[in-house]
């Protein structure tokens, strides 16, 4: 039986390491549901924790990269943090006395200057590390503090709201979101993707003589991924918008409405930006040069010297796309909460590691996935926001996250120990 | 073969580590399709001589000729211009990867749109195993599953594929059993009868005696002599290995 089983998961060519956070991640939330009498599994809480999920993921991503190939990024939190407020004072104070108050192009330059400064201070960040060969971990520790207190000095410690409309509907709510229809059609466009990636991969590789999936199984794994894109539309599209707030929107965007007017949520902003991140980078480390040399300088770094790899920029490479993505981070952050204030990201550096470690991604370098990174924040916040709808006292939920996160990283030494990989 | 161009020519090469010679002021030379083993204790200087022609290290000063023509290395990839390969003896594999990640790394095939090819590389990989050691099979398993000989077997291909003109080989039987050893002898016969150029290092004597033309000593980071290995015995290279000393009557 235990043999039929692992013969039909290996024909799926679904690794046990994926099995077992999906049955990690399944169980958290069955035990949430029942604790919390139905309350966990709805769609206007699940529309919350993925919306909660999205910033911390977004960074995942890219603490994978960083420590696949051996090096730490502790700055990240405090980088969110200064992000946030330089793109805050941006849009609140500095661009609405240039092209005044709530032009249409404010929160695309607000955006794009945030992640271009991401992007720089990340590059530098990895030119000392790469170039001057300065260990990450003291590297970003001195990111840690300096970027906290450089984001103080942006307002000097003053809290900058309101945020521009626009960029606030980059961090959800009910305005955020893509609404009924166009969910839809994002959902089977990524549907009808998904299938075409399948198929076209499967006739490469059979065009090459290398063996391929027998074809049920192949069927099985499209049939499962478009129905977990349908699924999810569909519980998005569930989640209902309240009356009175349906009505103010449909006002605000000048619709002719009758009376008993209702509107549902559909995906989160947010969430489609996170979507689009792990798509890319998933692309990024699978399929280009750039990525098979993170991990290959992952795997053995001299080997990767010696095969004519560029490992000092290949850092400086790393860390930018881990500045760009933080930035990308900072924005759904802080338009998520309509406000910058001076705490913003405080401890994310962790949340973003232990995500990123509970996913899979192996601290010695070389092993380590984009999505295991994504199921590892969804089973961080899970918890977390588990607990708090449970009435767990603070203190308690910290000592439960740590916990488990010893006891992930332990599953993944004896999973590894015993495939031998 | 002296009136020939030689195919690589190191002259006065010299680097040295925090004070210490590495090595110092040593010329050696290779031409087609001879191999030419380089002998000495641990520590004499030849894997480093070695590393600087392979441009893993930068000399301190010296010249490098290939094919005549005064030849600029200053890191593997300027080596891998030259068509100058290496089978380091730690083999340089990346454990994490599969063998057509670790044959093609540096140098991955792309699609059109600049993607790499994994689905083409596997295949290129399994043609030319399937030429090398026929027994392999485990192209989907990262190479940390391998034996030593398969590991071997990949690092060889990885010089072999590329069309290496100039072949450094550091200890390639040092990991082997002895059907495998017999594997390398062969193809280093068959390399050589393509015209293939070949540095082999080894502290193994009758491997140098068997495979090589001629064999260059080091000690203490200097050339203690070149010589032809049919002109001389086992116990003249040891000589030469253990006391620095050049064998009497032989043109070194």
């Amino acid at each position: 039986m235990q043999n039929a089983a692992k013969k039909l998961f290996a024909n799926l060519g679904i690794d046990m390491r994926l099995l077992g956070m999906i049955g990690a991640l399944v169980l958290i939330w069955l035990t949430f549901h029942l604790a919390t009498d139905g309350r966990f599994l709805t769609p206007r809480n699940l529309f919350n924790l993925s919306v909660q999920t999205a910033s911390v993921a977004v960074m995942a991503t890219g603490m994978v990269f960083v420590i696949v190939t051996r090096h730490i990024d502790l700055s990240v939190g405090s980088l969110l943090g200064l992000l946030g407020m330089v793109m805050g004072a941006l849009q609140a104070k500095l661009l609405p006395e240039i092209v005044g108050l709530g032009h249409p192009s404010i929160w695309i330059i607000t955006v794009i200057a945030g992640i271009a400064l991401g992007v720089m201070i990340g590059a530098f960040q990895g030119w000392i590390i790469g170039y001057l060969t300065v260990p990450a971990f003291i590297v970003t520790l001195g990111g840690f503090l300096v970027y906290r207190g450089a984001a103080w000095w942006v307002t000097s410690g003053q809290t900058v709201a309101p945020l521009d409309p626009t960029f606030k509907l980059l961090g959800g709510g009910a305005e955020g979101t893509l609404g009924e229809t166009l969910s839809w059609a994002v959902g089977i466009i990524a549907a009808i993707a998904a299938t075409a990636v399948m198929l076209m991969s499967r006739r490469t590789k059979a065009r090459h003589g290398i063996a391929v999936k027998p074809a049920w199984a192949e069927g099985t794994l499209i049939a499962l991924v478009v129905a977990l894109t349908v699924g999810f539309v569909w519980l998005m599209n569930s989640y209902k918008v309240p009356d009175r707030a349906a009505a103010r929107i449909a006002e605000a965007r000048g619709w002719n409405v009758p009376d008993d007017f209702t509107m549902n949520h559909g995906i989160a902003i947010p969430v489609v930006i996170l979507l689009a991140v792990a798509i890319t980078m998933t692309i990024i480390s699978r399929r280009t040069r750039f990525g098979r040399y993170i991990y290959a300088t992952g795997g053995n770094p001299e080997a990767a010297e010696l095969s004519g790899i560029n490992t000092r920029l290949l850092t400086v490479k790393i860390f930018a796309l881990m500045g760009g993505l933080t930035a990308i981070a900072a924005v759904i952050a802080s338009a998520r909460l309509g406000a910058v204030g001076n705490d913003l990201g405080t401890l994310d550096e962790l949340r973003v590691i232990a995500a990123a470690v509970i996913g899979g991604t192996a601290l010695a370098g070389g092993f380590g996935t984009i999505y295991g990174a994504v199921i590892g924040a969804l089973i961080m916040q899970s918890l977390q926001s588990g607990m708090a709808m449970v009435g767990v006292d603070a203190p308690l939920q910290s000592i439960v996250v740590g916990m488990v996160l010893v006891l992930a990283v332990y599953i993944d030494i004896v999973y590894r120990r015993r495939t031998g990989s | 073969m002296e009136t020939q161009t030689p195919l690589v020519e190191m002259r006065d090469m010299h680097i040295s580590f925090g004070g210490i010679k590495a090595v110092d002021h040593v010329s050696v030379d290779l031409y087609p399709g001879e191999v030419v083993g380089l002998l000495g204790h641990n520590g004499a200087g030849k894997s480093t001589l070695i590393k600087m022609l392979s441009g893993a290290y930068r000399a301190d000063g010296g010249e490098i000729y290939v094919n005549g023509e005064r030849a600029e290395i200053h890191n593997p990839r300027d080596a891998r211009r030259y068509n100058i390969e290496t089978i380091y003896q730690t083999l340089a594999l990346a454990d994490n990867l599969d063998a057509a990640s670790n044959l093609f790394l540096g140098r991955e095939l792309v699609t059109p749109f600049g993607f790499v090819d994994d689905d083409a590389m596997e295949a290129e990989c399994r043609k030319i195993m399937g030429r090398l050691n026929p027994n392999f099979q485990k192209f989907n398993d990262p190479v940390s599953a391998l034996s030593g000989g398969q590991r071997q077997s990949v690092a060889i291909a990885r010089a072999v594929y590329f069309n290496a003109r100039i072949l450094i080989m550091d200890e390639p039987t040092a990991a082997l059993g002895p059907h495998e050893t017999q594997m390398v002898s062969e193809l280093i016969q068959q390399l050589k009868s393509e015209g293939i150029g070949i540095f082999l290092i080894s502290h193994d004597i009758h491997d140098v005696m068997e495979l090589c033309d001629r064999a260059s000593v080091m000690k203490n980071g200097k050339l203690v002599g070149t010589v032809k290995v049919d002109d001389v015995t086992d116990d003249d290279l040891l000589g030469m290995i253990i006391l620095g000393k050049k064998p009497e009557g032989v043109e070194c």
